[in-house]
């Protein structure tokens, strides 16, 4: 009862309720509108991580590939001005995917705002577009209630960042503290007349697809995904997001559907008469900017956001809901199916070649050597031809295991995200595929890995070029602009210079040697293998 | 097929609860007509009327997105033969003494008002549906327009019952 009439601070009441949310780990940089906390930080620092990053971008993709990696969700902490500015391709990226993130950024005191102070920034105005919600905080009273409510919105429903600004006046007034607690918001059970239309047209289907999206991921289906599959006799395909929804050595799985899919399974999606389409969005890349891709099929589709029913496609039928009970309720219903013509026109589509048995890197022979190495590990991708790469060649195993900017593609995501990774699985060996691109866009992150002894294995496909702008430059207008790389960073003395380690590999022997002293159990840095592939290859598959 | 439909939206009375509205319409690429906000008989809530024009994927897309958005609690949609739909504008008209009697007798029939008079101009006040305001606009208009504004539209549920009080569909 003591507890009730006992006065705390703003920068208190901040720390405190992080802990109660059970937040073990938080990312961020310090400044000068947000000491207070980072004090408080500093107190608590038994009970929360705070991991220093070289940019604050970095540390948002790092709060976010811990939210991804973990399912819980992730904290970034800046200051006012340009370290909350610098926060927004971060917060973006997270929200395009649906990860669930709350931003804590300092403002100036309230009766500074609006006069233009120093690093002064209305941040909650720019974030708008690109948060689930977010809050300025202009009474202590009520800090803790919407810190609560952060939390409690970032993770119900469909995950997604919050943004809290919180002027330093409200983190150093103080104010008797009373806990609150929201009343938990239960998602409503799927309506049993969609569960029923949605059975009888899976039940009618000759031809059924299922197409996994992010959602499968983010509610841990899989398992019933795979239950689903087998019930019915279907295959599976992936949008980008959905990858690890299901591992890739599933006899149904195909992989990769769309633009940049394996042409067998966006061929045997073209040809489905019924698409289950389970929390996925139907995106341009996904399926064609008017779904090109599913204009045959009947569509039904699993999503918990309402608004994703005919967003993008029409469908036949929906479910709205939880994944997991949609799903339970479906497989109660339907009766298991037989489609042997189906399963065999599938099967016998052109299926992924084995790459050539020679010396020369490619980017196929690349990642076959590394996924030698790397079982069980994560893997993270920046943006890019060797995320496309990665996507149709890495055997992805398990969920959350599979870590890439998908909506907004963001080149840059790589780092920090693997960074985030690792640390929320307690400093374990992580895998970046990145490009020479993408790789000099947050490369300063090898600090962080280096002072936080993160070993991660960062594969650079180095093809001196942004690669899928050339390859797209090529296609549209018969020459490039802009795109090559003519850059002379030695990016092995580059991870030495920050620490860590590297090497440059010109062939599929050297890369082998430099793979065994990456993945050196004792190695506890990050080690950098600059890849040599040639600049015309493309994500074109045939 | 393009319509016209009327939304009522009631709203937290949040910061930046009508940005984020407005916003949402800009980001989706959906396009809003008129826009009206104000406290309602609870001051912890606004109530926003929106009127829009889309096809029925657009106004489904509208009323789903704006559903998702923290600060919004109900959103109606109000079919014009159950909705009391009400629009105000003050118009101000060029009105010499010859054309004054005429512009005075199209004040009589349209119900409205005049608020200010000078020798050459007249302010008149009227409000009603926002066909009757057009169609009054095109009447006077030839008589010169010196300047007017509209408010856009409110709109209540005709009967007894309320946006606040209804459960959600």
């Amino acid at each position: 009862m003591k507890e009730k009439t006992k006065k705390l601070s703003g920068a208190e009441i901040i720390v405190r309720t992080l802990i109660e949310e059970n937040v073990d780990t938080v990312f961020g940089y310090p400044g000068g509108q947000i000491l207070h906390i980072y004090d408080e930080l500093q107190k608590k620092r038994r009970h929360i991580r705070h991991i220093l990053t070289a940019h604050e971008q970095g540390a948002a993709h790092a709060a976010d590939g811990f939210a991804r990696t973990t399912g819980k969700v992730g904290v970034v902490i800046a200051t006012s001005g340009p370290g909350a500015s610098n926060l927004v391709t971060g917060i973006a990226t997270a929200y395009l995917d649906s990860v669930p993130m709350v931003a804590i950024t300092g403002n100036v005191p309230t009766d500074q705002i609006g006069r233009d102070s120093f690093q002064e920034l209305d941040i909650a105005d720019i974030t708008m577009p690109i948060t689930k919600h977010n809050y300025i905080v202009k009474d202590i009273r009520e800090l803790h209630r919407i810190l609560k409510e952060a939390f409690a919105i970032a993770r119900e429903g469909r995950c997604g960042p919050v943004l809290v600004d919180i002027p330093k006046d409200i983190q150093i007034a103080k104010t008797e503290f009373t806990p609150v607690s929201l009343p938990e918001k239960n998602q409503p059970e799927p309506s049993e007349d969609e569960l029923s239309s949605a059975a009888a047209i899976i039940e009618s289907a000759e031809r059924p697809f299922i197409y996994c999206g992010g959602g499968v991921v983010s509610a841990g289906a899989g398992e019933l995904v795979k239950e689903l599959s087998e019930k019915i006799d279907a295959p599976c395909g992936a949008s980008l997001m959905g990858l690890s929804a299901i591992e890739h050595d599933f006899p149904s799985m195909l992989g990769l559907t769309g633009m940049h899919g394996h042409p067998f399974a966006t061929r045997s999606m073209k040809s489905a008469d019924v698409i289950i389409a389970i929390g996925a969005r139907f995106t341009d890349r996904a399926t064609g900017a008017h779904g090109e891709i599913v204009k045959d099929a009947q569509i039904v589709q699993i999503d918990i956001d309402p608004a994703e029913v005919d967003k993008n496609v029409k469908d036949a039928a929906y479910v709205i809901g939880e994944i997991r009970p949609v799903l339970t309720a479906l497989l109660e219903r339907i009766r298991p199916q037989k489609h042997p013509e189906w399963k065999k026109t599938v099967a016998s589509l052109p299926y992924r070649k084995k790459a050539e048995n020679d010396d020369k890197l490619t980017p196929y022979k690349i990642i076959d050597a590394v996924a030698d190495y790397s079982r069980g590990l994560s893997i993270i991708t920046d943006v890019g031809q060797h995320q496309m790469w990665t996507a149709q060649r890495y055997p992805i195993s398990g969920e959350r295991s599979f870590l890439t900017s998908g909506g907004l593609g963001t080149m840059g995501f790589g780092m920090g995200a693997a960074i985030g990774a690792s640390i929320a699985k307690g400093g374990k060996r992580c895998v970046l595929f990145t490009g020479d691109g993408s790789f000099g866009m947050n490369l300063t992150e090898l600090a962080t890995a280096v002072s936080y002894k993160i070993p991660l294995v960062i594969i650079i496909m180095n093809n001196k070029s942004l690669g899928m702008v050339r390859e797209w430059q090529n296609a549209m207008f018969g020459r490039e602009s802009q795109s090559a790389l003519e850059r002379k960073t030695d990016f092995t003395l580059l991870a030495k210079a920050f620490g860590a380690d590297g090497a440059k590999v010109k062939t599929v022997s050297e890369l082998d040697a430099a793979l065994k002293r990456a993945f050196d159990p004792k190695n506890t840095l990050p080690f950098v293998i600059d890849c040599d592939i040639m600049p015309n290859e493309t994500t074109v598959t045939d | 097929m393009n319509n016209k439909f009327v939304l009522g939206v009631l709203v937290s009375n949040q910061y930046g609860v009508l940005m984020r509205v407005t916003s949402l319409f800009a980001r989706r690429g959906f396009n809003i007509d008129s826009l009206t906000v104000g406290e309602t008989e609870d001051r912890a809530y606004s109530r926003i009327t929106i009127t829009a024009t889309g096809d029925d994927a657009t106004k489904e897309q509208i009323i789903k997105q704006l559903r998702k958005l923290h600060d919004v609690i109900k959103i109606d949609l109000m079919p014009p033969e159950t909705t009391v739909i009400r629009e105000l504008m003050l118009i101000k008209l060029r009105a010499t003494g010859q054309t004054r009697g005429e512009i005075l007798d199209a004040v009589n029939v349209f119900r409205c008002k005049v608020v200010d008079f000078t020798p050459d101009e007249l302010c008149i006040e009227m409000t009603g549906q926002s066909s009757k305001i057009d169609a009054f606009i095109d009447f006077v208009a030839p008589y010169g327009i010196i300047e007017m504004c509209r408010t856009g539209v409110v709109a209540l549920e005709r009967g007894s019952g309320s946006l606040i009080n209804r459960g959600n569909e």
